[in-house]
Formats: C-alpha cells, structure tokens, sequence
C-alpha cells in the first residue's frame, strides 16, 4: 500500500519539480534534518547551538515544500502541528529557566555540570539547545507555509 | 590580510550591482552573492557559529525574497527620475564617509580587542559551566536573558506577518488551495 | 583601519539604497545589506591577530586558550541579530505581498499618491 501512495506521488507529473530532483530530494531531506539534529545536540562541544540547527531543520521541510507539491508537506507536518511544536519550544525554555529560580536566580545552572567534553555535561545548555532548535525551526517552517498559501499574487488575467 | 581586502572589494562591487541594476532577479543573486563573501569574512575571522548561521540564514532569505520579487513585475523602472531623493542619499553617503575617517583615528586597532569581561568568560568558562563552546556558553548561561529577549522577537515577528497575511474572516478553505506551489511553476 | 572604512563603504550603500529607490523590493535589499555590514563590523572589533576559534578542544591548555582567542562576546550578540534578520525579512516580505494585492504597483510613489 504505500509502495502505491510512494509510485504515485513520484511520477505524478503535474505536481511539483521533475523526476529527477524528486529522486535527489528524498535523499537530501533525510540527510539534512540528520545534520540538523547533530548541530543542535552537539551545540555546547562544536560550533552551531540550537539556533543554526532550528534554522537547518527548517531548510528541510522547505525543501520538501518546493520538491514535492504543498498538499505532501503539510500531510507530514500540518500548521496547526507547526504552530504546537512553536508554543512548546518557547514553552520548555520558560519552564526552564523558572526551575531555576528556585534553586538560586532566574536561568541558574541547576543541572550537574558533568565531564567536560562528553555530550551529557554542561547543565541546560543542551536542553535549552533542543528547545530553541524545535522553537526556530517550527516558526520558520510555519511562516513559509504563510507565505505559499495565503500570499499569492495573481496578475490581471486571473482575477 | 590581502585575501580578506579583496573580499571585501568583490562584496562592495556586489552591492553597487544590487543596488543599480534594473531587474530584479540580478538584484536578489547580488545581494545572495554579498550575503556568501561575509560568511566566508566569518570564518577568516575565526567564528565558524557565525559562519554557519549567516550561511544558512542566507539560503532561507533568498528563498523568500525570490518569492516575493520574482513572480510579477520584474524589472523596477521608474517612471519620474527623483533628483531630490538622489541628491539627499549621495550627499548622506559623502557626509558619513567623512565623518567616519574622523572617528576611526579614535577606534580600537584592529588586531587588538579591548576584552575586559570577555577575558572572564575565557578564563573561566570551562570550569563554571562545563561547556567546551565558549560562545554557547555565553549565550546560555552568562548572558540567557538576551537569548530569551531574541526568542520573543522572533515569536512576535512571525505573529505579526501571519496577522497581516490573512484574508478578511475565515475563508472557506477552496480547492484551489490545494494546488502546487514550486517556485518554478504557477498554478 | 582601512577594514573598517570598507565596510562603512557598505553600509552607506544600503542606506542610499533605502532611501533613494522607490520600488519597494529595492528598500527591502537595502535593509538585507545594512544587517550585512554592522554583523560584519562587530565582528571585525573582536580579532585578534594569529587567533584561534574560542572552542576549548581536549588537548588544549587553559592557559593558551585564553592569550591566544578571539573574543567571543561579540560572537554571541551577532548570532542572535542574523536570525532576528531573518524573522524581519519575513515581516517585510508580507508587508510587500499585501501592498501588491491591493495597489497593483511596486512603487512607492504611486502608492502615496493612490492613498486608498
């Protein structure tokens, strides 16, 4: 059943880009929300952090977007999910930083610092990487949906 | 330092493109092309965070400003020449190059930052939160409240163009929104 | 210095193109290199000459890594300004799909003179 749902979004020709870059795009999608995630995760031992990484995974449902036609993308990740994933990565970021008032000031460091090196250490930063990350990238995703769906220009003839 | 003087001469050549040319397609690459030569001024100056972010910030603008610009109207020819406006922008521009070969005399050397709290972070930064990435540890732990403050301005500015973007009321959502959108096509 | 002068070079060019041009895409590229050239300003006041990445990598010495690297604090404020960049690049970019939708017509002076 989904070879069918696979066959006929491939060769449908009227929807999206050609043969060619729907063949490039299913594997370039996988590979850049991969990269996505390890730059966010990494964020506290090499360079990146969550806001490049949010910004990455973004790129990847756009690409999605423009190889594929709007109605495949907004199947996988609808505005309403969009607009969700926003709130709670704004969301956990505040109830982040408000667990840390009670053990000292607003935004402390309240987690067990670690080994330094390894990818469980430095305290909230990879938690608070994660949460930027899930936040730009929704919110970005979500303003392109905007811009394609509600945003279209029409010349004279079409009116 | 060569290399990084004529970089910077290949993105004032971009710019004056982008900003004379008559079409618009050739306008948005310039300025794509400007936006590449700072990322790689980013990664000579030792920052590759920023080399990463401004690369990918790069791509995503130049999706949405394609959109924009690209679909009808692609030239921007002007009707009436404006002297007045004209004259007011080359007279700003010869004023403020002018004034700032004055105060650059007064500015820090370039090689040699003035680094009073930064000298903390760097000598402290390991040992206080147990972050090897010293600029993810300034941004989320010395200085979070600014990383706080950023992610409500991002809030609000996607808020604000969804706001304007709508249609009036709640449209019935029609078939023709179901229709492709790639950027070479039109539906 | 003569870093600093180019890049002021820049920014001078985009304030023209914000004010002197009339289409409104024209205004909106000449707000994208003006975010360009002070980005690229704060950055070049933080190198140091021979400076290294202010990444601590296991083998490093503490006292090494902090003679010899950059500074990261004007790292950290940049970073928060290019995605702040892109989020008013999108709200200007609505702003430009709406006035087309209503006016018909890119440049400003006609929509001055339309007035609604």
């Amino acid at each position: 059943m989904k070879q069918d749902i696979i066959e006929e979004i491939t060769h449908d020709r009227s929807t999206g880009m050609t043969l060619i870059v729907k063949t490039v795009a299913k594997i370039m999608i996988a590979m850049v929300l991969l990269f996505g995630f390890y730059i966010i995760i990494y964020g506290h031992l090499t360079p990146g952090g969550g806001f490049a990484g949010g910004v990455i995974i973004a790129i990847a449902y756009v690409l999605m977007m423009l190889a594929f036609s709007r109605k495949v993308a907004l199947k996988k990740l609808n505005d309403f999910w969009a607009s969700i994933f926003d709130n709670l990565g704004m969301l956990a970021f505040i109830v982040i930083a408000y667990i840390g008032l009670g053990f000292g000031y607003f935004m402390y460091n309240f987690i067990w610092h670690g080994n330094p090196f390894h990818l469980i250490s430095a305290g909230i930063i990879p938690l608070c990487n994660i949460a930027i990350g899930i936040k730009v990238g929704a919110a970005l995703y979500a303003i392109f949906i905007g811009l394609s769906i509600y945003g279209r220009i029409t010349t004279k003839e079409e009116e | 330092m060569l290399l990084f003087d004529i970089i910077l001469i290949f993105m004032i050549i971009g710019t004056i493109i982008a900003v004379e040319t008559k079409n618009m397609l050739s306008a948005v690459v310039a300025v794509g092309a400007v936006g590449f030569g700072v990322s790689l001024l980013f990664l000579y100056l030792r920052a590759p965070d920023i080399a990463i972010t401004q690369v990918i910030v790069e791509i995503l603008s130049l999706i949405i400003l394609i959109r924009v610009a690209t679909r009808v109207d692609n030239v921007a020819i002007e009707k009436r020449i404006d002297n007045f406006a004209n004259m007011t922008g080359l007279i700003f521009i010869g004023l403020f190059i002018a004034f700032c070969i004055w105060a650059f005399t007064d500015v820090i050397p370039f090689t040699n930052p003035l680094m009073r709290v930064s000298q903390h972070y760097l000598d402290a930064g390991l040992r206080e939160t147990g972050a090897a990435n010293i600029v993810a540890a300034v941004i989320l732990d010395y200085r979070a409240y600014d990383t706080l403050g950023e992610a409500v301005v991002i809030f609000t500015s996607i808020l604000g163009a969804f706001v304007i973007l709508r249609n009036k009321g709640k449209k019935k959502h029609s078939e023709e929104d179901d229709v492709t959108v790639g950027i070479l096509e039109d539906a | 210095m003569l870093q600093y002068l180019l890049d002021m070079i820049i920014f001078a060019l985009g304030i023209y193109c914000l004010i002197a041009k009339r289409h409104i895409i024209k205004k909106i590229i000449g707000m994208c290199i003006i975010e360009y050239s002070i980005n690229l300003f704060l950055i070049l006041l933080g190198y140091r000459m021979h400076g290294i990445a202010p990444i601590i990598l296991p083998e490093m010495n503490n006292s090494y890594f902090a003679q010899y690297s950059v500074d990261p604090l004007p790292q950290a404020l940049v970073l928060t300004s290019i995605v702040i960049g892109l989020g008013t690049l999108a709200l200007m970019a609505a702003f430009a799909i709406k006035l087309y939708e209503k006016y018909r017509t890119f440049d400003m002076s006609e929509i001055h003179r339309l007035r609604g």
